[in-house]
């Protein structure tokens, strides 16, 4: 007699919902009474990965603190199409200052609660990677050095959106900005240049980091949830792609963000202490030229229907993948298929900060090659 | 101040006062598709539907579903060639569905637990007389039964199930399966009439003040090929010899049997004979393996129990204990052409399976009824040239089998229905079809095809026990929960959790969602990661 343990739901593992489900193992965004912490009437672009990222964090984080939450916003995208004066898109207490110090910011309010002894009330800082990685760090690495209680969560769009495209320290390779046209030999942001960020984090000893796309919501919010059942500092890094920016489709952001993780260009996973603790591991590999094809920022390497222009670059991009995916052991099998992520066998022991994944070239390589 | 969530002092507005609906140009609106399986059912079932309720482990609900269109699922779980999982999409990612193991787990637990049909609505007060209770009558009478008509079902054999019966063997219908079936149609209050054989249609219509009339009758007779034989030797046609093996005193054909002819019919009588005692049971046909009629896995099944094949041969003659073999060759249109070269070979009796034709006698004198070949014509809704004569089944083929003929009997019950209002049946609209590349397959769990029990060899050339068996009611469940729901909203949230302006509204469980067209600004993410294609793109009238 053949018979098979019915071990799965149909869709259940990776779609946002599942009416075979119990309630409550499904996502946050499947209930209609999440809290839409970044609602309607917003000015986003059409297709916005970092309106959907902010949404999903912050509405995890409000079911994790049972909706005893501050947030305090960069400046940037996400606070400006939110925020026209007089109108607001939060539905949650949110605060802006400037574009570099919402981690000092987030870190004041949440010495503030604690002076007062509401510790019930959890504190949630967000920038863009710009606000992060380039202006932000800074005050950023003295929230993490400090070990203040403050989950710091970075909306990773590769560039500086809201003015415009220019480049950051997390613009990847070959990218074009407005700043790095694809103009000459090099077209696009150069190789060997700027920060990965979960990394440094990880340098710093932060008790929780985790990276994560906006097209793995079950992981995503796991993340948010274990982030917010920890005390002091934690870093959270989301791909959130920009239609704008990328020269994508608006109706291929997740798709975008599914095949940056499915490359291993994004690896996704998770670190405590210092040491990664779990990934999330590849299920369906492809190359990276599926996912330039994608995006117009890419399109002097590889053309929309994949004719590769570039095939050197390509071969750098390539190697860097396989590099990441080699270095964090991505490649291999899902376990219990379709699981959230996280239930991956944990990673112990395991050595990092060993090269530099955002930049294709060793860590602590000089500028332009 | 108004009252403010925790921490909020300011009253700023809302940007819900924004409406961004007035960006988009396209805006996105839920369809339904047609699931390619429900476009491949010869009887229309729709099979996603039911699968969707099993997925749920409702299996009433499912069966229910099923029955609204075939009453006969136990049959179809085991008998139909299922054009339903050559269609499947999962087949493109993986293994098609097995949607007819799933049938019939549901049609083998409606027996088991004694579901029963609804009964008729209100009595129309029309009479309608089915001749013939193959699948093709029993559909018939089943939906005109549900329509409210009344039915006499009149069949010249001792048994109703037509070819069920009387054709396919025991080891692939259990005939338990069958009589519960064919019972709870005729619980729906049927007046049957059995060893009775219609010989003038007009007359038994006139006699029995019917108002219309479906003829099922099917393609009784064997066809027959000139064969020189001996006096002695033993040759029968596989309809009589399948027909009689039903009967209490089986035939018996002796240890070495041929049997001529490449269809279906060939495969169960070989497969027979092996049963009844013929250890050497050799198929014999004109042509290549590769333009045999008879279906991949009745051949592969045949060969399983030491069936052997005999390509590119006719028989030429039969005299006591052997017959006379010619080679065959293909000439350039692919026909056989004989060679000349002939052998024998030892044959206790030869059986010819060489098709079926129709007896249509009953006919003679109802001149407005056109035949063609071998077929009577219909028109669109399966009426003959005769008004209120409709004719459904194997006598109007093309495709000859349990299946077409179970959905010409509820197409023709349809019909007869709108005929006796005194109308034609709409023409309904299908929808497009929900092809592999609408789906967002991302979102299926990674699910290998679970496969039926098999009857141990030794078993399956001693006994007429069932070869092929069921799934256990936790493989049924998986197996429905790999149906990827093609075309069709299952309510899997991606548009209500994915939209980055909440402009999806999720309604009560089972009512799906809506868009809020005030501030969709017709991304298009809703369509992009819509698993099963269900919503798609139109442009705004600007
Ligand atoms: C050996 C064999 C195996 C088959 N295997 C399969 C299979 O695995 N799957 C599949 O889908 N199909 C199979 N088929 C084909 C399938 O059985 C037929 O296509 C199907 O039964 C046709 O249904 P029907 O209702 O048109 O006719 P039938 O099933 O032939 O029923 C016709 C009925 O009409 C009655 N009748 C005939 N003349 C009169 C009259 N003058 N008055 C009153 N009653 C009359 C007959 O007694 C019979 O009961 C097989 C056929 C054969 C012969
Ligand atoms: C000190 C200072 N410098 C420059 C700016 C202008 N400015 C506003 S938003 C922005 C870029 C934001 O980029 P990022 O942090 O990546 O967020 P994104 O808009 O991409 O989401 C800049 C340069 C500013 N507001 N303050
Ligand atoms: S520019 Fe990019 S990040 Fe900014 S609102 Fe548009 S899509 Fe979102
Ligand atoms: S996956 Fe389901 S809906 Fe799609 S064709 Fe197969 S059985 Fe039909
Ligand atoms: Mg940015």
């Amino acid at each position: 007699m053949t018979t098979q343990p019915v071990r799965f739901y149909q869709v259940g593992s990776f779609a946002v919902g599942n009416r075979l489900l119990d309630p409550d193992q499904r996502t946050v965004q499947a209930d209609r009474s999440r809290s839409n912490a970044l609602t309607s009437g917003h000015r986003a672009c059409q297709g916005c990965g970092e309106a959907l990222g902010a949404r999903y964090v912050l509405d995890a984080a409000m079911r994790a603190t049972g909706g005893r939450l501050v947030a305090v916003n960069a400046t940037g995208c996400l606070e400006v199409f939110t925020t026209p004066y007089p109108e607001t898109s939060w539905q949650v207490p949110w605060l802006h200052s400037l574009f570099g110090n919402a981690a000092a910011v987030a870190t004041g309010v949440a010495a503030a609660l604690a002076v007062q002894g509401r510790d019930d009330v959890r504190v949630v800082a967000q920038a863009g990677d710009g606000g992060t990685v380039d202006i932000g760090f800074g005050c950023l690495s003295g929230m993490f050095e400090r070990d203040d209680d403050v989950l710091f969560v970075c909306y990773d769009n590769e560039a500086y959106m809201n003015t415009g495209v220019q480049r950051s320290a997390a613009t990847p390779p070959a990218a074009r900005t407005a700043t790095t046209e694809a103009v000459g030999p090099e077209p696009g942001n150069p190789f060997g240049q700027g920060k990965d960020l979960p990394t440094l984090a990880m340098a710093h000893g932060v008790r929780y980091v985790a990276t994560a796309t906006v097209a793995e919501l079950h992981d995503l919010e796991a993340k948010v949830e274990r982030a917010m059942g920890v005390r002091g500092a934690r870093y959270l890094h989301v791909l959130v792609p920009c239609p704008l920016g990328w020269g994508s489709d608006p109706s291929d952001t997740i798709r975008v963000a599914r095949t940056a993780k499915e490359t291993g260009l994004f690896p996704v996973y998770e670190a405590e202490g210092g040491t990664v603790t779990s990934v999330s591991p590849i299920r369906r590999r492809v190359p990276v030229t599926e996912y330039l094809r994608l995006q117009g920022r890419f399109r002097h390497v590889v053309g929309a229907d994949g004719t590769v222009h570039r095939p050197d670059i390509v071969e750098r991009l390539q190697q860097m993948a396989d590099a990441t995916v080699e270095r964090l052991g991505l490649d291999r099998p899902a376990f219990g298929e379709g699981g959230p992520a996280g239930t991956g066998s944990p990673r112990t022991g395991e050595a990092v900060g060993t090269g530099n994944p955002r930049t294709g070239g060793p860590a602590g390589e000089g500028a332009t090659p | 101040m108004t009252d403010l969530p925790f921490g909020i002092s300011l009253d700023v507005g809302t940007s819900l006062a924004n409406k961004t609906g007035s960006w988009r140009v396209e805006r996105p609106v839920y369809v339904d598709r047609l699931p390619p399986c429900n476009d491949a059912c010869p009887a229309g079932e729709n099979v996603q539907r039911w699968l969707y309720h099993a997925e749920a482990g409702h299996y009433e609900q499912a069966w229910r579903a099923l029955v609204e269109d075939n009453p006969l699922p136990a049959v179809m779980g085991r008998v139909c060639y299922r054009p339903c999982e050559g269609a499947c999409n999962r087949a493109q990612l993986d293994e098609a569905v097995g949607i007819n193991a799933v049938e019939r787990f549901l049609g083998d637990e409606a027996l088991a637990r004694g579901w029963s049909f609804e009964a008729a609505t209100r009595p129309s007060g029309r009479r309608v007389l089915v001749v013939g209770a193959g699948p093709a009558g029993l559909a018939a009478t089943y939906h005109l039964r549900r329509l409210g008509h009344a039915v006499t079902l009149v069949d010249g054999a001792e048994r109703p199930g037509g070819m069920m019966r009387y054709g396919i063997p025991k080891f692939r219908l259990d005939r338990g399966v069958l009589d519960g079936e064919v019972d709870r149609i005729l619980a729906l209050g049927v007046d049957l009439q059995l060893g009775t054989p219609v010989t003038d249609l007009p007359a038994a219509m006139r006699d029995g003040g019917f108002d219309a009339a479906f003829l099922a009758v099917g393609a009784q007779l064997a066809h027959r090929a000139y064969i020189p034989a001996g006096d002695s030797a033993r040759v029968l046609d596989a309809v009589s010899f399948l027909r009689d093996v039903e009967g209490a005193d089986p035939p018996r054909l002796g240890r070495r049997v041929l049997v001529y002819g490449g269809g279906d019919t060939a495969m169960d009588a070989a497969r027979t004979a092996r049963r009844l005692g013929a250890t050497d049971a050799v198929v014999v046909y004109r042509r290549t393996r590769e333009r045999m009629p008879a279906h991949d896995v009745e051949v592969q099944e045949a060969a399983e129990e030491g069936v052997c094949m005999s390509w590119l041969s006719t028989i030429a003659g039969i005299e006591d204990g052997k017959a006379v073999l010619e080679e065959m060759e293909l000439d350039a249109d692919g026909f056989p052409q004989p060679t000349g070269r002939f052998h024998d070979v030892a044959a206790d009796a030869v059986v010819l399976a060489l098709g079926q034709d129709t007896d249509l006698s009953l006919l003679a004198t109802v001149p407005d009824v056109t035949v063609a070949g071998r077929s009577v014509q219909v028109d669109g809704t399966l009426m003959t040239g005769h008004p209120g004569v409709f004719a459904g089944g194997d006598i109007v083929g093309p495709e000859r089998t349990v299946t077409t003929a179970a959905g010409a009997g509820k197409r023709a019950a349809r019909a007869i229905d709108a005929w006796l209002a005194g109308g034609t049946l709409p023409q309904r609209d299908r929808h497009p079809l929900a092809t592999f590349d609408a789906l967002e397959t991302w979102y299926y769990a990674d699910a290998p095809k679970a496969h039926r029990p098999v009857l141990e060899l030794a078993r399956r050339t001693s006994t007429f026990d069932e070869v092929v068996g069921g799934l256990d009611e936790g493989t049924a469940l998986f197996e429905a929960r790999r149906c990827m729901s093609c075309g069709n909203c299952f309510e899997c949230d991606n548009c209500f959790g994915m939209c980055p302006d909440n402009a999806v509204i999720k309604l009560e469980p089972g009512q799906r969602y809506r868009f809020d067209y005030d501030y969709c600004k017709g991304c298009g993410i809703c369509v992009s990661e819509c698993p099963c294609g269900a919503i798609v793109m139109v442009p705004e009238e600007l």
